[in-house]
């Protein structure tokens, strides 16, 4: 990639920093010059992050119906899997699966959903209710 | 307290961690790619099966921390390590260090990393920053992808330092034992042994997933994608093979041009012209993994949907092989001065 042709496109990036990309100049030597962003790849996160608001969505309903705990939203919304919240909240994955269900969820202790309610960092009272608005 | 440390930007985290706690023990010449090529960073693998946010699990670039770790041996700096059980002792080792007068290394994750946008918060655990300095309970953090210095509060830096899941950090911290002058020819050694390892990883590692042969594995595999997995979620492979290609850390064209800056200047330090011509092989490696990049980003916004358009993407990325066949295995055949 030559110096001048490092994208310089509008991403998330913008947010957070200009990146250092590695380009050849005139001479062919290289160099690092800073970029804004590139579409493609700006393409790419967005992809990601439409699949994963997707299972947020579908997280959401499957508890409104009744066919799974609120803890199913929260692991989705936290973009966490079965193994990173019991890395996070020290259960046991069967033991999460469990918890995941609407019954067994109704059961769990105030210390228990706290252990929860500190891995996905929102409160108890959050926790039921699903009511988060945005990522804290 | 504010340490004296010069904070500079750089592609990659780690890399960057690597040359700027280097640098200021004695290693002045280091630089990032550098630091890339002499811990023989350069890698492919895809590893079927096993899922990383949903997606595919395919690198770029070697195993998190060992570039740190045989740039450090190479130039041979002493460093400590140090793992913890609570996040109370993690604190105090590390304001014990701050006053010390030593910027200290950390490993973090990024999720809950507040200063990065939600677009690029994942679950990802090997990131490395350097806390350099403590004002009131705000630490300053030198993050190597960032332009400039930033802080976080001792509560989110204890957070990330104490992320969990796949690579916990536990508190990981890492400096510098002690100040050693790095010698010319302790560059020249270890820019020799790194190619050397880096041209074993990617030309003779056993099995077909990693390395030039992993290149083509996967290559075979994007043929089948469309009518294995769906046009919809084949699209978000390619989007996850195009985050860890092109996404912030890699400098462009999956490390490709990095290491291509690596051998101009490791010609600095060893006058062989074949350092010169394979840097441009390299090259030419990034910009057809951009060519490829841009062919899989008309699938996944699905302006391109049909089996000739995955072919077509994965005879670049046979091209692709190819060209990095002959770069590595021209690079085999140096003969270094004694």
């Amino acid at each position: 990639m030559k110096k001048e042709e490092i994208p310089q496109d509008k991403s998330a990036l913008e947010k957070l920093t200009k990146e250092v990309c590695y380009a050849v100049d005139e001479q062919g030597n290289y160099t690092t010059a800073l970029s804004s962003g590139w579409e493609v790849k700006a393409n790419a996160l967005d992809v990601a992050w439409e699949d994963i608001e997707q299972r947020i969505a579908n997280a959401r309903q499957k508890v409104l119906n009744n066919e799974a705990s609120p803890l199913l939203f929260f692991m989705e919304w936290r973009l966490m899997d079965i193994p990173i919240v019991a890395a996070y909240t020290g259960f046991w994955k069967w033991k999460v699966k469990k918890h995941m269900k609407p019954n067994v969820f109704k059961k769990i202790n105030e210390k228990k959903m706290q252990r929860y309610a500190d891995a996905f960092n929102v409160t108890i009272e959050e926790l039921k209710t699903m009511n988060v608005e945005k990522v804290k | 307290m504010r340490l004296e440390f010069e904070h500079l930007q750089s592609a990659h985290c780690e890399n960057g961690v690597t040359t700027n706690l280097l640098k200021r023990v004695g290693a002045h010449k280091l630089t990032e790619p550098l630091a890339f090529g002499i811990g023989s960073g350069l890698f492919f693998i895809y590893i079927p099966l096993l899922k990383i946010n949903k997606g595919p699990a395919i690198a770029f670039r070697t195993q998190p921390g060992l570039i740190f770790k045989r740039t450090c041996k190479a130039l041979d700096i002493p460093i400590i390590r140090r793992k913890f059980r609570t996040k109370q002792e993690a604190q105090k080792v590390l304001d014990e260090c701050l006053q010390s007068g030593r910027p200290v290394g950390c490993q973090v994750g990024v999720y809950y990393l507040t200063y990065f946008p939600k677009e690029y918060r994942f679950h990802f655990n090997a990131h490395n920053i350097i806390v350099f300095g403590k004002e009131g309970d705000n630490y300053l953090i030198s993050d190597p992808v960032m332009e400039t210095p930033t802080s976080l509060s001792s509560y989110e830096l204890e957070r990330v330092r104490f992320a969990r899941g796949a690579l916990a950090p536990r508190g990981q911290l890492y400096y510098p034992a002690e100040n050693r002058l790095v010698t010319d020819d302790q560059f020249r050694n270890g820019i020799k042994s790194g190619i050397k390892r880096n041209v074993r990883d990617m030309l003779y590692i056993p099995g077909s997933i990693a390395g030039v042969s992993g290149i083509r594995y996967i290559a075979k595999k994007i043929k089948k994608w469309r009518s294995r997995l769906g046009p919809h979620n084949a699209g978000l492979y390619l989007a996850q093979l195009v985050r860890m290609q092109e996404e912030i850390g890699t400098g462009g064209g999956g490390f490709r041009y990095m290491y291509a800056a690596f051998l101009q200047q490791a010609y600095e330090f060893h006058k062989i012209d074949q350092l010169h011509e394979t840097s441009g092989l390299f090259t030419k490696a990034g910009d057809l993994w951009r060519t490829a990049a841009v062919q899989a980003s008309g699938i996944y916004k699905g302006r391109l949907d049909s089996q000739q358009d995955y072919n077509k993407m994965a005879d670049h990325l046979f091209e692709i092989a190819g060209i990095e066949k002959k770069a590595f295995t021209a690079l085999s055949k140096i003969k270094w001065a004694k």
